[in-house]
């Protein structure tokens, strides 16, 4: 097992700087941070070439590249546009995108798996059938379409939420946004669930548990369910950083000063810092959110075992 | 197109190394066949992985829906004035906002353009953005995965290290800052992006059908005969791998087309003067409480559409998977 983490460990040095290097020529390519600076006027050349100096623009890309991963890995990753340190701007957005994702997986465990164990039970019921539509009317209708209504109906119509989120965004104003930003994952866990547990349900060890005399509830729980839980855990362990990055949306319909915020206003107002450092992060965060989940594997199911 | 696989699989089982192998197939056949209908004896026997899947389909109301809407979507697309004789961008901004009129079912928009004209003309972009992504994904994918599974070694190491490179970045995200500066009014920068992020998806699996189908008896028949590296790839592996190259495929269509309306809510997708459904939703989403109608007409279009792509992809998985017969 520890040989095996260290494996994987060093297995994810090389993607980690691949990707952040892929964003860094990415970000390099979308515009130019000088002009960024100077607002909507174009910048005076002397003053321009000043800044490029300043900031190590006049360099080669790659040695720009190498300079930023050095500083990352002391805790600078910059200032942003109006000249806020970038680390300063994560240590507000993050806990915000944090609270929101947590909120979006509780959903997704809760509802999805409840969801999945009882249609994967009742096959071919009408219960079965209806739930497998709606998940795939959720998943076909796009999550801001979904957030848009949720928020007209919900926030302007019935005044049951707040339309958008306060700065501060406390846990009880994230439940429906949260519950938009799983919407999609929530069906396709469902799903998962389904095809799973139905695909279980039918296997040997179910039926010896049965006719062990086990009460339904303990086969359901402890042999059905633990051993149809697997993919789900995968891919609820992969999702934890597209739901981060893709918070942008959610972010922006109920107005919540997150990590899609930052970053929009990064790449609105072309802060390279900004940007290349969230980017950066949430890289990270999903590479140890895999991670996790390969580890999780070994405790949950007992037939892999890592040499 | 090969004899099916279970057939080796089979024959491998009760003979091992030597042994009369006509015998053998012909146990293993018939083995297989006894659970499931009458001995496999008369012709239909030589029926292939897709008339079996073809007959499967052509009986499934699901796929026959889907695979219908489709149609006429491919139709609309090329040929919108069949069904719409105005002119999407012809607007009257004395008629903005206003509801559902004689002549004008769907209302008109912010700009007093024809909601319906313009859903019905949206088809053609979301078809031709859905469609050229998911080629330009598929071929992409298919090449460089199918050769890394091929080959392996190397070549293989570095794919698969690459295609983590892609996977961890979002997608949203890499949209952002990708299309923030393009300044084109076409569909094109909307779609290299796509298959910029989109090929490690399929090179992912049809570098793992490749490796499966490598292994079989048939390939390792081709090889012994002396077949080149181009012709057991493109005439033993391919038909055998590329099934679920096209179930993800058809399913990945729907998305993108939906990733279109988000990219262009976002304001970094399509830009008009293109009519888009992404377009007309993200600029009817401020005027959403007046006038939903702006917004439900086309949302409800790209809804419709993406979930006929999903089910489609549903029916030809269900069809093409051995496991569920």
């Amino acid at each position: 097992m520890g040989r095996y983490v260290i494996r994987r460990l060093l297995q994810m040095i090389p993607v980690f700087f691949g990707a952040t290097l892929l964003i860094f020529l990415m970000v390099n390519v979308m515009g130019d941070p000088v002009q960024g600076l100077c607002g909507q006027r174009a910048c005076d050349p002397a003053t321009a070439a000043q800044l490029r100096k300043e900031f190590g623009l006049d360099k080669p890309v790659w040695q720009q590249y190498l300079t930023y991963m050095g500083n990352v890995f002391t805790g600078d990753f910059g200032t942003a546009f109006n000249g806020q340190p970038v680390i300063e701007l994560m240590a507000d957005a993050f806990p915000v995108t944090i609270r929101l994702t947590l909120v979006a997986i509780f959903f997704e465990i809760v509802i999805g798996i409840t969801l999945g164990v009882i249609t994967g039970l009742r096959r071919g019921r009408p219960v079965d059938t209806s739930v497998l539509l709606l998940t795939l009317v959720v998943i076909s209708v796009p999550t801001f379409v979904t957030g848009l209504l949720l928020q007209l109906l919900l926030g302007v119509e019935w005044g049951i939420i707040k339309p958008a989120v306060s700065p501060a965004a406390p846990l009880d104003e994230l439940i429906v946004p949260g519950l938009v930003l799983a919407s999609v994952s929530l069906a396709y866990v469902t799903r998962l669930t389904r095809t799973s547990i139905a695909e279980n349900a039918r296997s040997d060890y179910v039926r010896t548990a049965k006719a062990k005399g086990l009460p339904r509830r303990r086969v359901i729980t402890r042999h059905l369910l633990r051993n149809s839980l697997i993919p789900v855990v995968t891919f609820i362990g992969t999702d934890i950083g597209a739901l981060m990055g893709g918070a942008i949306v959610t972010e922006r319909i109920f107005n919540i000063h997150g990590v899609g915020y930052q970053l929009y206003q990064g790449i609105l107002r072309q802060s390279t810092q900004t940007v290349v450092g969230f980017v950066t992060v949430l890289v990270l965060v999903f590479l140890l959110a895999n991670l996790l989940v390969d580890l999780l594997y070994a405790v949950l199911d007992p037939r892999i075992r890592y040499a | 197109m090969p004899e099916p696989p279970f057939d080796d699989q089979g024959a491998i089982a009760p003979t091992g190394a030597g042994g009369t192998m006509d015998l053998a197939t012909e146990e293993g056949g018939s083995l297989e066949h006894l659970p499931g209908g009458p001995l496999g004896t008369g012709p239909e026997k030589a029926r292939s992985l897709w008339s079996d899947a073809w007959r499967d389909l052509r009986r499934n109301p699901v796929f026959i829906l889907s695979a219908l809407f489709i149609l006429f979507l491919v139709t609309i697309a090329i040929w919108p004035s069949l069904i719409a004789s105005g002119n999407p961008l012809q607007c009257d901004l004395a008629k903005a906002q206003e509801g559902s009129q004689p002549g004008h079912p769907f209302g008109f928009n912010g700009q007093g353009c024809d909601v319906y004209t313009r859903t019905v003309y949206g088809a053609r972009t979301s078809v031709t953005v859905g469609v050229c992504a998911t080629l330009g994904v598929a071929l992409l994918g298919c090449a460089l995965g199918g050769l890394a599974g091929f080959y392996g070694g190397a070549p293989d190491a570095v794919l698969s290290r690459l295609t983590d490179v892609f996977f961890a970045i979002p997608v949203i995200l890499g949209g952002l800052v990708l299309l923030s500066v393009v300044q084109s009014t076409t569909v094109w920068p909307v779609v290299g992006f796509m298959v910029l992020l989109g090929w490690p998806q399929i090179s992912r699996i049809a570098r793992g059908s490749v490796i499966t189908a490598k292994h079989n008896d048939y390939v390792q028949a081709a090889r012994a005969l002396g077949a080149s590296n181009a012709r057991m790839l493109l005439r033993h592996i391919a038909p055998n791998a590329i099934a679920p190259v096209i179930v993800v495929a058809t399913i990945a269509l729907g998305t993108y087309i939906s990733l279109e309306a988000t990219l262009s809510y976002l304001g970094v997708g399509l830009r008009p003067p293109t009519v888009s459904w992404g377009i007309d939703i993200s600029s009817a989403s401020p005027y959403i409480r007046n006038a939903p109608h702006m917004l439900l007409w086309p949302a409800g279009a790209l809804a419709v559409t993406v979930l006929a792509f999903i089910m489609l992809g549903d029916a030809v998985r269900d069809a093409l998977d051995p496991k569920l017969r």
